[in-house]
């Protein structure tokens, strides 16, 4: 009898617990709500004097680690410097950037929390996704496509289109809409990222990679047995992603990114990142004068 | 919870192969665990040593990269899902812990017991069988049910080799609903509801089998 009393005691009481948990957690999710509502993410950058970007840690091209001074380094990065120190004059102060390395789920949560001031991280311009985040104009087309071993024979995404193929893609990317839309039969197996669907090809546990061409380009230069079949499936640039409703932050953006464009800036960092890639039609990505 | 109305069947589908995975690999740690606690105290020095081996390698070597070998590096030769190199890396990485909860078991057994049962005519597997290893289970109770909690929570290395699990459920879902939290937060109770009754369970295990001693 004391025994029992005793566990269910116990039982009720880490019930109790669970539940608190709970209702705490949800009050966090409401308070950042709350918070979003009042932040204005240019008038935080102008008192803090920084901007801190979300960036990339693991796409070549984009937003790669360099192991020696463990920073990103990439198109992303060194374009979120360029626009910091646009923005900075265009609203008269000396603005610093800073970075953060975000993933796929991470991102829009680290935004909607106000840790970062605004995502530079490859991030596909959706109509879900502008229901929650605000986006620039496109500063980076793109289109997913297919990466394949040179001698597997398979040219197009249709070869993948059985029950028998499985299709890897990275985690929270829009890859899995387009294999959805293009080979609804295949097998998709999402990986935490670009790196370790690399891997998983490599070990044979799928006979693809679906993402973005300029990225698998990026896995291509090191990884020669490998190529991008298939074209471009649909067009969908990137977008540089602020907190929902901030106008002030995406004008001043916009505006940075079209002097960016008209100065030369903008080409000579497409030219910079992407000037070495075999297999990328260069004039495609340069904004023409 | 909108969020769970809408990803319902993502999360109940990451639910069963979570408690699959758990499953096979409490029993195959449970079985792996006690031959190797076993071996450990042979009382032929090579097969001792090896089993120390087996324990020490597989105990101090990250969860993730036991993993990771069988997904990338096994794979190539065997053929096997994430789910598999999982559910394997799970109940090596396991077993070494349980081996050493059994073998403190068995050392916490009165030496007398051993003896005792073979002078009396049984053989060292029987004595070992019947006589010594059900009481000492009976010590190791407290412990094993440290390591099962563990294995269940431990289960969630599957979401990184893409094993269809809660963790890899809950991971598309934060993605795709842009909501991080709530849907970690539902994850979080889902564990809770494989691991609180496993809790209480081997809590009420060791109550009675205290009362029949």
């Amino acid at each position: 009898m004391e025994k029992n009393k005793k566990r269910l005691f116990g039982i009720s009481a880490s019930l109790i617990l669970v539940l608190l948990l709970v209702l705490f957690g949800f009050w966090a999710a409401n308070r950042a709500h709350e918070n979003r509502m009042h932040q204005d993410t240019l008038a935080r950058v102008k008192k803090t004097k920084t901007i801190n970007w979300g960036v990339k840690t693991d796409t070549k091209l984009f937003g790669l680690v360099n192991t020696k001074s463990g920073q990103s380094e990439g198109f992303d990065v060194d374009l979120a410097k360029a626009l910091t120190k646009q923005i900075g004059k265009q609203v008269g102060e000396q603005l610093t950037p800073t970075f953060t390395p975000v993933n796929a789920s991470s991102k829009v949560q680290l935004l909607k929390n106000t840790n970062i001031d605004g995502v530079l991280a490859v991030m596909t311009i959706t109509k879900e996704r502008a229901k929650v985040v605000d986006f620039s104009k496109p500063y980076f087309p793109a289109g997913n496509s297919l990466l394949v071993k040179k001698d597997s024979g398979i040219q197009s995404i249709q070869d993948l289109n059985g029950p028998s193929k499985t299709i890897l893609i990275a985690l929270g990317t829009t890859a899995a809409d387009t294999v959805k839309k293009e080979a609804p039969k295949a097998k998709v197996l999402a990986l935490q990222d670009y790196a370790s669907a690399m891997q998983a090809l490599k070990a044979g546990q799928g006979q693809a990679i679906v993402t973005d061409n300029a990225i698998l380009y990026g896995l291509v230069s090191e990884n020669p047995d490998y190529h991008v079949v298939g074209g471009i499936m649909g067009y969908a640039p990137y977008g540089i992603a602020f907190d929902h409703n901030q106008p002030g932050m995406v004008r001043q953006a916009n505006q940075a990114l079209d002097v960016l464009k008209k100065n030369g800036t903008y080409n000579a960092l497409i030219e910079k990142w992407f000037g070495q890639v075999p297999g990328l039609n260069l004039s495609e990505l340069e904004v023409q004068a | 919870m909108m969020i769970f109305d809408h990803y319902r069947s993502l999360f109940i589908s990451g639910f069963g192969y979570t408690i699959a995975a758990s499953l096979i690999a409490l029993v195959a740690s449970l079985v792996l665990g006690t031959f190797f606690a076993l071996l450990q105290l042979s009382k032929k020095r090579a097969w001792a040593a090896l089993g120390n081996a087996y324990v020490q390698f597989f105990r101090n070597v990250p969860l993730l990269i036991i993993t990771l070998f069988f997904y990338l590096a096994v794979a190539k030769v065997i053929k096997m899902t994430g789910f598999v190199a999982g559910t394997v890396a799970l109940s090596l990485y396991t077993s070494a812990f349980i081996a050493e909860s059994v073998r403190a078991g068995i050392l916490a057994i009165d030496k007398g017991q051993m003896e005792g049962a073979l002078a009396n005519g049984l053989s060292y597997g029987q004595a070992m069988s019947r006589i010594v290893l059900p009481q000492a289970f009976k010590v190791a109770i407290p412990s094993l049910g440290n390591q099962f909690i563990n294995l269940v929570k431990n289960s969630s290395i599957l979401a990184f080799v893409g094993g269809l699990d809660l963790m890899y459920q809950g991971n598309l879902v934060a993605a795709s609903s842009f909501d991080t939290f709530t849907s970690y937060i539902i994850v979080g109770l889902f564990y809770l509801l494989l691991t609180l009754p496993l809790s209480y369970g081997m809590q009420y295990l060791e109550e009675r089998l205290q009362e029949s001693r």
